[in-house]
């Protein structure tokens, strides 16, 4: 029992790379997707507007597996060369998160008051720098809070890459371990959640680090846990 | 293998596709009735502040938020005949999601049940009803209207994760796709439909869930 527990601590960190990459790529292009869309939801261009709802609602309005199991087998025939698969679940992580990233930027923009747009207007700054020194900063506080939630949601996910063969945790676990060890299926499995759990522990910790250098920046004391909890009435979807 | 778009076969495998269709609005309506009341019970323990329970279930709610349902799928599929637990590919679908998606559910409970203003509290105290009838006739009433459209996206995500079910064996609408894909080696439009199915059902459920939510607001 004892060699078998260092065999499968061995075993699942091996997978934890892929599981790690998989999380870091989907969330860098995750964050980018969500302020390219975010932003672009306020265009003055209808057409821009156009293909931000068309985004936003497609990705959100339908599954991840089926994105997955889309990306994976059906685009190649169109395309016509087979993805990578660790790259199928980075662009498909990053894609279905930034979609409901892009809400959370447009939502958090959104609620800067309004003094702080006139005030920049008043100051004759152009409208990047406006965006940039005025209201980024200030949106960025609102935004990271439920950024936590969709990272963590996003790491969820990556176990879902298993099922197109990429040797993650959940890969590694399932399909290797305990297909060897079945008698120790409740001991594998349960380190699995463990490792998970970690990750997501150390995620919230460099969220929250990041939440009390922007507040810092700005001045102001990090959000309170109780506005956090409120937060929670809007849910995910 | 040819790749371009067969109408036909849309058409052929549509019936097949329907059918895992219902397989998944089932599940779903049975997973969020078990979220709904579950997630209710883990908020009133915790809010209750039971010594040592209360600690417990935020314990397994903070384990079971920040894992994976798929692999939590895998531990009640391989798990429960261990410890003596027959259970049908479908109750362990319907568990699954259903505890998964009550550690959600708790967390909008408990905002909801935080925002009754602390007024209503002690207008009960003072009214000296008895804590039950305070729970259902005061706090609850304000609290569960509240919460509804945040419990509507929840089901909406939900609909969306059951296709890990057919990891389960529940030939859900994406085990379906697959089926029939690897039945006839094409791909394209099985699992193109499915997410075309998706999309139908989940998009007017979130206009809706939005509706409701610019209701509730006003109020």
């Amino acid at each position: 029992m004892s060699d078998n527990f260092s065999h499968f601590v061995s075993v699942l960190l091996n997978g934890l790379v892929p599981t790690v990459e998989l999380t870091v790529g989907g969330i860098v292009l995750a964050i980018v997707m969500s302020f390219l869309m975010g932003l672009g939801g306020r265009s003055r261009w209808w057409i821009v507007r156009l293909v931000v709802r068309i985004y936003v609602e497609g990705w959100r309005g339908t599954s991840e597996l089926v994105q997955l199991f889309w990306i994976y087998f059906v685009v190649p025939l169109l395309i016509g060369f087979q993805i990578v698969p660790l790259w199928a679940g980075i662009i498909v992580l990053g894609l279905n998160h930034g979609a409901y990233g892009a809400e959370i930027v447009r939502g958090a923009v959104a609620s800067v008051p309004k003094e702080q747009w006139e005030g920049a207007l008043a100051l004759n700054l152009t409208p990047y720098q406006r965006m940039r020194r005025v209201i980024l900063p200030q949106a960025l506080l609102e935004m990271l809070p439920p950024f936590n939630t969709l990272f963590i949601q996003l790491l969820k996910a990556t176990s879902l890459v298993s099922l197109i063969n990429v040797s993650e945790i959940t890969y590694d676990g399932k399909d290797i371990l305990i297909a060897n060890y079945s008698a120790d299926k409740g001991l594998i499995l349960f380190m699995m959640l463990v490792l998970y759990l970690i990750i997501s522990v150390v995620i919230t910790w460099i969220i929250r680090f990041l939440e009390r250098v922007t507040a810092a920046h700005l001045g102001r004391r990090p959000i309170s846990r109780s506005s956090r909890r409120a937060g929670a009435l809007e849910g995910m979807g | 293998m040819n790749s371009t778009w067969d109408w036909g076969f849309v058409a052929q495998i549509m019936p097949r596709l329907l059918q895992g269709l219902v397989l998944t609005v089932e599940v779903t309506v049975l997973g969020s009735i078990l979220a709904y009341i579950l997630g209710l019970v883990f908020a009133l323990v915790r809010l209750s502040r039971i010594p040592v329970l209360s600690q417990a279930v935020w314990l397994f709610v903070e384990f079971v938020r920040s894992t994976p349902l798929l692999v939590q799928l895998y531990f009640l599929y391989f798990e429960a005949p261990a410890i003596g637990i027959r259970l049908s590919s479908m109750l362990v679908g319907v568990f699954g999601v259903g505890i998964h998606y009550a550690t959600y559910t708790s967390e909008v409970y408990r905002a909801g049940i935080e925002g009754v203003p602390i007024g209503q509290w002690e207008a009960a105290t003072a009214l000296n009803l008895p804590r039950g009838r305070v729970w259902r006739s005061v706090i609850l009433p304000q609290a569960i209207p509240r919460v509804l459209p945040a419990l509507g996206n929840y089901t909406i995500s939900m609909f969306k994760e059951t296709p890990l079910l057919l990891t389960v064996g529940i030939v859900e609408l994406v085990g379906q796709a697959q089926q029939v894909g690897s039945e006839n080696y094409r791909y394209t439009e099985p699992y193109t439909m499915a997410g075309v199915l998706f999309l139908i059902l989940s998009y007017p459920c979130s206009i809706a869930v939005r509706r409701l939510e610019r209701r509730v607001r006003k109020t």
